[in-house]
């Protein structure tokens, strides 16, 4: 019955998200008030049918009703209750649900919150979401019905993929689809825009707080997946380039370009094209990334399911998203002026380098996610891009990118003097230097040129970061100086999480050490300064599974630092083994055991590693995070949108 | 600037970006192209030695051999129609198993061996590399799908 009833609030939700585009979009080109006015109770009443339907999921799960096909797959009896309302969307339909009912609620939340907005311009991009709500539903319901009834019924379910039974699975991917699906806001914005004709200034006013808060929370997804990874694969590794991870960060780099191009924008009037061009991409990779991941065309731990016309559907949607908007801006934004002017060296010449080099990076994403595919497709061999190919590719364009983030924000806005800005900053490159090689000479006492150029780009961020306040602090009355808006904040905040970040890759990525050792209890190795000593093994008995569990003392110049109790886990209805790695975690390094594979007498292979600074990858992406909900937040966003609604809506209608 | 020259500079800086991330990445591609042979393909002798690729096919029953005092450790690779000997030294992936499909990226070596540096199993175990269950289908010898799962998928 519950499955019944959710999926009759999935075929609400679909009709609901049909007026929601139908109405208003016709309304807005026809001028009719009562139409336009159909926009948000619809585009709210199709939150509410989503929510119903996904409730429905969910209970099904926690009522543990094999009959549903969904939940006998992924789920069994044993499985705890936690894992069981997480497995909802652990696999192919229920997290398109997912998908949907996020985008769902972006809606909702555009229609609640964009109260200042002209009527005609909310009735514009709430459409344009209902045409890609109606997209997403219409996939649901006709390729990946999460309702489906298996007939007769198991006597119980097949488990959740061990791999995902984990707490990082339970809230990754709602964060990591906040971020994917919000970027939906913006290219309905510009969308919108580009249909009332007028690209003004205010679209980018009212946008930039919506994509920075799907931008955050992109970031956010990130982080948790990449942290996942490394604790719960078992290889220490914290990104693999795998083609599942490009797919969220191909759309994290356009939507990283998109605030920056935003505020440019905003601010002087200039680059509008470009920004509307960002946003259509943004959104577009997105979707791109749900083809990639959700077709079946590649492989790893999220391709669920191999469905040709899943994936067929998804292109076919693609294909036309990307066809319509591209359409649409060939038409309306040769119209458009840029009047703003600006010299080589600006604030927004540096921006527009910002841009340039996060798109090429992306670009090089994209080409290594999608080569192998396209030469299997044209039967020229199957090939697989290697990590080194991203790591030579994306080092050279990125560091630049690092060293401007450290100059842009003190540069001037339309015109600035590059003898000027070299005063200023002139003491931080000794002192970045001088930081980077002083503290990896007495934290690490060996140094390499590669960390060391890590290092002093972390510091030079950092300290560029800084400087703005330092020089307010003295140079107005003391501590009035910090009072700043909070973008200001916000920008500040996410770049520093970038210097953290850096230090993070820098450190880990070269004094990392690792060992593959045979241990007999009673045996100990040595790795990075600490003594490993193996007690042994015993039994442990989880709800779902059995394990075997490794007990390892750790030592350092003989004192015991951490007990670390790895696991070999065997989950008895699908007959995996997994392996459960330990971690002594902390800000200067981690502790990680990994167990291998028992071996003759009561020996196992035991993988040990000692990462120096990796938390501080997290940790700045967490800043990252931080800071663009800071910027968000700021007031002039609330303030200026009462003002600023009415020119436009002029525009709009006329 | 005037717009003309900020158009100009857009499109210079652009050219300038694409070609210098075209140029690195078509460098890159050169060293970081893996390659897919099947056992077959290698007994054939139409795959490389002097370069990684890689390899893919089920573990053959009883092939596995550990040597007792080193992570060193053997096993036959087969597609239905060849065969192919394995060496690895390290942790063998949680699901490699007997009878399971598996990757093992490596060289091969002059007398015939492949010595591999990563063995890859995923993480199902009823999945199985697309790679793999191709080279099986061409030689006829890909098991059948367990029932409840064909019908449940």
């Amino acid at each position: 019955m519950t499955a019944e009833l959710g999926q009759l609030a999935l075929i609400f939700a679909l009709l609901m998200a049909a007026v929601q585009a139908f109405f208003p979009l016709a309304g807005a080109a026809l001028r009719l008030p009562a139409w336009v006015a159909v926009a948000r109770p619809a585009a709210r009443a199709q939150a509410l049918f989503l929510a119903v339907s996904f409730y429905c999921l969910v209970q099904s799960f926690v009522v543990n009703d094999f009959s549903v096909r969904y939940v006998a797959e992924h789920s069994n009896s044993a499985l705890p209750l936690f894992y069981r309302i997480a497995a909802a969307w652990g696999a192919h339909e229920g997290s398109v649900l997912l998908w949907a009912l996020i985008l769902g609620l972006w809606t909702a939340a555009v229609s609640l919150f964009n109260r200042a907005l002209s009527e005609i311009f909310t009735a514009r991009v709430l459409g344009v979401l209902g045409l890609v709500s109606v997209g997403i539903l219409a996939f649901i319901l006709f390729t990946s019905n999460p309702f489906d009834r298996l007939l007769p019924a198991p006597p119980d379910g097949n488990d959740l993929n061990p791999l995902l039974q984990d707490f990082g699975l339970a809230v990754h991917p709602p964060m990591l689809y906040m971020g994917y699906v919000g970027m939906a806001v913006p290219f309905a914005f510009a969308i919108a825009a580009l249909m009332s004709g007028t690209l003004d200034i205010a679209w980018a006013r009212w946008s930039r707080p919506w994509t920075l808060v799907a931008w955050s929370f992109l970031t956010l997804g990130i982080t948790l997946g990449s942290w996942w990874a490394y604790y719960e694969l078992g290889w220490g590794g914290w990104w693999f380039w795998d083609p599942v991870e490009n797919a969220s960060f191909m759309p994290w780099l356009m939507a990283t370009a998109l605030i920056h191009s935003l505020a440019v924008t905003e601010k002087r009037g200039a680059f509008k094209v470009w920004t509307v061009l960002l946003a259509i991409f943004a959104f577009s990779l997105s979707l791109l990334g749900m083809f990639l991941v959700r077709s079946g065309v590649l492989v790893s731990v999220h391709a669920f399911a191999n469905d040709p016309e899943r994936g067929l559907f998804i292109l076919a949607f693609l294909g036309l998203v990307i066809g319509a908007s591209l359409l649409l801006y060939a038409i309306r934004a040769p119209a458009v002026k840029d009047h703003a002017r600006f010299h080589w060296f600006s604030r927004e010449a540096l921006l527009l380098v910002n841009n340039v080099l996060l798109v090429v990076a992306a670009a090089s994403v994209l080409l290594g996610t999608l080569y192998p595919l396209v030469l299997d497709a044209l039967g020229l061999g199957k090939i697989s891009v290697g990590p080194p190919y991203f790591g030579s590719v994306f080092a050279p364009v990125t560091a630049p990118l690092f060293l401007l983030a450290g100059i842009g924000p003190l540069v001037a806005w339309r015109r600035d003097d590059p003898a000027r800005l070299w005063r200023q900053v002139r003491w931080l490159v000794p002192i970045s230097l001088t930081a980077a090689a002083v503290i990896a000479a007495l934290w690490f006492r060996v140094g390499d040129l590669v960390t060391l150029a890590f290092l002093a780009t972390a510091f030079w961020l950092g300290a560029t970061a800084l400087l703005p306040w330092w020089q307010r602090l003295r140079r107005r009355e003391g501590w009035r100086g910090l009072r700043q808006p909070a973008g200001f904040y916000g920008m500040t905040l996410a770049h520093f999480g970038l210097a953290v970040f850096l230090v993070g890759v820098g450190v880990s990525n070269h004094y990392s050490v690792e060992r593959t050792v045979r241990l007999a209890p009673g045996d100990s190795a040595e790795l990075g300064g600490y003594r490993f000593l193996f007690q042994g093994v015993r039994a442990f008995d989880g709800p779902n599974y059995g394990a075997d569990e490794g007990i390892f003392e750790v030592y350092r110049d003989g004192e015991r630092v951490a007990v670390l109790r790895p696991q070999k886990r065997f989950y008895r209805v699908q007959r995996n083994v997994m392996t459960e790695a330990a971690i002594d975690p902390g800000l200067r390094r981690d502790l990680y055991v990994a167990l291998g594979e028992p071996l003759e007498g009561d020996a196992w292979s035991v993988r040990l590693y000692v990462k120096p600074a990796v938390r501080w990858i997290w940790l700045g992406g967490l800043l990252m995070m931080a800071g663009g909900l800071l910027a968000a937040a700021d007031r002039r966003y609330r303030t200026a949108r009462a003002t600023a609604a009415v020119p436009v809506s002029v525009n709009a209608t006329a | 600037m005037t717009p003309r020259q900020r158009r100009m500079l857009w499109v210079g800086l652009i050219v300038a970006g694409v070609s210098a991330a075209t140029f690195l990445a078509l460098a890159a591609f050169q060293k970081n192209l893996l390659y897919f042979y099947t056992p077959s393909q290698i007994a054939a002798g139409e795959a490389p030695t002097g370069y990684a690729f890689r390899v893919g096919g089920l573990v053959k029953k009883g092939s596995v051999h550990r040597e007792p005092d080193s992570l060193a450790v053997r096993f036959t690779l087969t597609d239905g129609a060849a065969e192919v000997t394995v060496f690895y030294e390290g942790i063998l992936p949680d699901l490699f198993r007997e009878g399971q499909g598996i990757i093992a990226i490596g060289r091969l070596q002059p007398d015939g061996r492949f010595q591999a540096t990563q063995v890859l199993a995923k993480h199902d175990e009823n999945y199985m590399p697309p790679e793999v269950a191709e080279a099986l289908e061409r030689s006829g010898k890909l098991p059948p799908v367990d029932d409840f799962r064909r019908t449940a998928r």
